[in-house]
C-alpha cells in the first residue's frame, strides 16, 4: 500500500499576496486548491528558506510555483527539475530574505534532503509594487500554470524531465 | 591622484538598490555609501484609510523573517492609542511568541548568513558540506523557533493569529506542552552554539557608540519599557519622535535615522545585551560568561556571540513561560478604538522596531509611521565601515571586498547580504 506522502503532490504557492505580482504563487495554489483534487496536497508559503525545506522534509513529490525577476517578458513561464540540475538563482530576486528558494534547493541538495521529485514553476513578473493587483500577464499566466500542474501527476510518475523547459507565451490568449 | 572605489552590488530585489561604495583615494577611504535597504514607507502609504485591526496583518507582510516583530509593535501602538494594556496570560503568551522568532530568527543568522564568514566559505551551502553536524543543529534552532511561531502566531489555527487585544485563538495545553521537549533540547543546543562561535577567529574592532534598547525593570526586553542608551538617554516610547529624526540622503531611497544632536546610534541584540545584561537568565549570563564575554561588548564582531547567547535566553524564557502557563480567561481583551495616536516600540531581534499610528473617530488610520531596527543602524554601519575600510587598506582588494561584507553583517540587516545576492565589482579610479 502507498502512503499518502509518497502518491500525493505537495504544492507550494510561494510569495507576498500584498506586493503586486508577487501573488502570483498564492493565485495558483487558489486554483488548484478549489478543483479540490486528491492528489494535490496545497500550502503556501512566504518564501523563507528553512521554512520551505521543512515543508518539503518528508514529501516525495513536490511543485513550487513563485514569481520570478529577469530580463524575459512578463507572463514568461519557466519550469525546472531541480534534481536534475542547480536552479537558476538569479531568478529569484524578488525576495526580501536573504535565505530564500534557490538557497533552500541547494541546501537541500547539500544535506540529502531534497525530495525524490521537485518542480519549480517561475513567472515572470511586471511588478512588485505594494498593494496592487496581480497584471494582466501574470494572472494569464498563473492559471496557464495551474492548467499544467493539474497534468504533472501523469509526468511525474514517469521518469523526471531533465531538460529545462522555457516557453516564450503561455499557450492560448497573449 | 589615484583612488579605487570599491562597489558590493546587491541585486536583491526588482526595485533596484542595493550597494555598497567604498572610495578609496590614496591611503585613505573618503567616501561610504550604503544602500542595502528598502524602508517600508510604501507600506505606510498602503495603511492609510484602514481600519485599525489591519495593521498587524498588513505590517507582518512588510518583513517575511521577523512578522512577529511588525504585529507586536502594531498591536502595542493600537493599544497605546485606545488604553488598552495586555497583561497576565496573553502578556506571557505574547513573550513566548516573540522567543520563537527571535530563536528562529538568530538561528538563521548565525548559521547560515554569519559563521561562513567566519569560517571562510562563501555561503552556508559551502558550510555544510564540512560542517553538516552544525549546520544541522542549527536548522534544528530554526524549527524550534519555526514551531512556537506557528502554534502561536497562526498558520496552523489562524493564517495570522495575533491581533490588537491579544489573540483570535487560544491553542490548547497539549500544543503548549508539545513545545517543551523540542525546548529543552534546543537550549542545549544554543549553549553548544555560542561554544561553537565563540571560537571563530574575531577581527579586533571597537568603537565608541551609543546604544539604545528597551529597559524594563524586572525583564529583559521584548515589548514594554523605557528607551534607554549608555550615553544618558532615558525616554518614554512616546517621546520617540522628539530625540529621533529620519534624514532622507541624496544617494538612495533609505532613510537614516539618527538621533537629534548626537547623531548615529546602534540597536539590535548587541544593545539588549549592554544594556539589559543584568536581567538576562542565569543561564544565558552563565553561558556568556563562558564564553569570555562581560557584561559589556563594544565589538560588533562579537554580535554574533551575542546573539547566539539570546538564543539560550529564549529558550530558558520560553521554557519558564511554558511550565508556568495559565490559560488565559479569554483569547483577547475587549477594544473600543477612539480618536487618538499610539506608540508601540518593541524589540524585534534586529533591534528596536518603532510603530506610531493616528486614528480617527471610526477607527481607521490617518497615517503611519514605521522605523525599522536596520534604517536606525544604517548610519552606523557605515561609520564601521569608514573606519573599518581606512584600517584594511593593505589588505587585497577582495579580501577587504569579504570583510566589509562580513561587517555589514554584523548588523543581520533585513535583506541581508548574503552572498549569493551580491555581484563584487572592483572599480580603479
Amino acid at each position: 500500500m502507498s502512503s499518502p506522502s509518497r502518491t500525493r503532490i505537495l504544492l507550494i504557492g510561494v510569495g507576498n499576496p500584498l506586493r503586486g505580482d508577487d501573488a502570483a504563487g498564492a493565485l495558483v495554489a487558489k486554483l488548484i486548491r478549489d478543483r479540490n483534487c486528491p492528489s494535490f496536497c496545497v500550502v503556501e508559503q512566504n518564501g523563507e528558506g528553512i521554512s520551505l525545506m521543512e515543508a518539503w522534509a518528508s514529501e516525495q513529490r513536490v511543485i513550487v510555483v513563485d514569481a520570478v525577476s529577469s530580463d524575459f517578458s512578463p507572463g514568461t513561464i519557466f519550469r525546472f527539475e531541480v534534481t536534475q540540475e542547480p536552479l537558476r538563482g538569479d531568478l529569484f530576486r524578488n525576495s526580501t530574505h536573504a535565505f530564500g528558494l534557490p538557497e533552500a534547493v541547494e541546501l537541500s541538495r547539500a544535506l540529502d534532503r531534497l525530495p525524490h521529485q521537485l518542480v519549480i514553476y517561475g513567472i515572470q513578473a511586471k511588478s512588485f509594487e505594494i498593494g496592487t493587483a496581480l497584471s494582466d500577464e501574470v494572472e494569464t499566466a498563473a492559471r496557464e500554470v495551474a492548467r499544467r500542474i493539474l497534468k504533472e501527476p501523469e509526468l511525474l510518475q514517469d521518469k523526471a524531465n531533465p531538460t529545462l523547459d522555457r516557453d516564450r507565451r503561455p499557450h492560448g490568449n497573449a | 591622484m589615484k583612488g579605487k572605489t570599491i562597489k558590493v552590488d546587491i541585486l536583491a530585489r526588482v526595485e533596484g538598490e542595493g550597494a555598497l561604495t567604498l572610495k578609496i583615494q590614496g591611503r585613505r577611504v573618503t567616501d561610504v555609501k550604503l544602500e542595502i535597504f528598502e524602508p517600508p514607507r510604501f507600506f505606510e502609504a498602503f495603511l492609510r484609510g484602514r481600519k485599525f485591526h489591519e495593521a498587524p496583518d498588513i505590517t507582518a507582510r512588510i518583513c517575511g523573517i521577523c512578522p512577529v516583530a511588525y504585529q507586536m509593535s502594531a498591536c502595542h501602538a493600537m493599544e497605546d492609542a485606545f488604553g488598552v494594556k495586555i497583561e497576565g496570560p496573553l502578556r506571557e503568551l505574547r513573550r513566548l511568541l516573540y522567543c520563537g522568532e527571535w530563536l528562529e530568527s538568530h538561528a538563521l543568522h548565525v548559521y547560515l548568513l554569519h559563521a561562513p564568514d567566519f569560517l571562510g566559505y562563501e555561503d552556508g551551502i559551502q558550510m555544510a558540506k564540512d560542517h553538516r553536524g552544525d549546520l544541522e543543529r542549527g536548522l534544528f534552532l530554526k524549527k524550534t523557533g519555526n514551531k512556537i511561531v506557528s502554534v502561536l502566531g497562526g498558520r496552523e489555527i489562524h493564517p495570522i493569529n495575533v491581533r490588537v487585544g491579544g489573540f483570535y485563538k487560544i491553542p490548547g495545553k497539549r500544543e503548549f506542552s508539545a513545545l517543551e521537549e523540542n525546548l529543552k533540547l534546543a537550549r542545549e543546543a544554543a549553549i553548544e552554539t555560542v561554544r561553537w562561535v565563540a571560537k571563530f577567529p574575531c577581527p579586533a574592532f571597537e568603537r565608541d557608540y551609543e546604544f539604545i534598547a528597551l529597559r524594563h525593570p524586572e525583564e529583559y526586553p521584548f515589548n514594554e519599557g523605557r528607551l534607554v542608551s549608555n550615553r544618558g538617554l532615558d525616554i518614554g516610547i512616546r517621546e520617540y519622535d522628539q530625540h529621533f529624526i529620519e534624514e532622507h540622503l541624496a544617494h538612495s531611497n533609505a532613510l537614516h535615522s539618527v538621533l537629534k544632536d548626537r547623531g548615529a546610534y546602534f540597536v539590535g541584540p548587541l544593545a539588549r545585551y549592554n544594556l539589559n545584561f543584568d536581567k538576562l537568565s542565569p543561564l544565558a549570563k552563565e553561558t556568556a560568561h563562558a564564553s569570555g564575554l562581560g557584561p559589556v561588548c563594544r565589538n560588533p564582531f562579537q554580535s554574533i556571540v551575542v546573539r547566539s547567547v539570546e538564543m539560550v535566553y529564549a529558550c530558558d524564557e520560553a521554557l519558564r513561560i511554558l511550565q508556568g502557563l495559565e490559560m488565559p480567561a479569554a483569547p483577547a481583551v475587549d477594544i473600543q478604538p477612539r480618536v487618538g495616536i499610539g506608540y508601540g516600540c518593541t524589540e524585534a531581534p534586529r533591534g528596536i522596531l518603532y510603530h506610531r499610528y493616528r486614528i480617527d473617530d471610526h477607527g481607521l488610520i490617518l497615517d503611519a509611521k514605521i522605523v525599522p531596527p536596520t534604517s536606525q543602524n544604517l548610519k552606523t554601519m557605515e561609520n564601521d565601515l569608514w573606519q573599518f575600510a581606512d584600517g584594511n587598506l593593505d589588505a587585497p582588494q577582495d579580501t577587504l571586498q569579504r570583510q566589509c561584507e562580513q561587517a555589514i553583517r554584523n548588523y543581520d540587516p533585513c535583506i541581508s547580504c548574503a552572498t549569493h545576492f551580491m555581484k563584487l565589482k572592483i572599480e580603479r579610479e
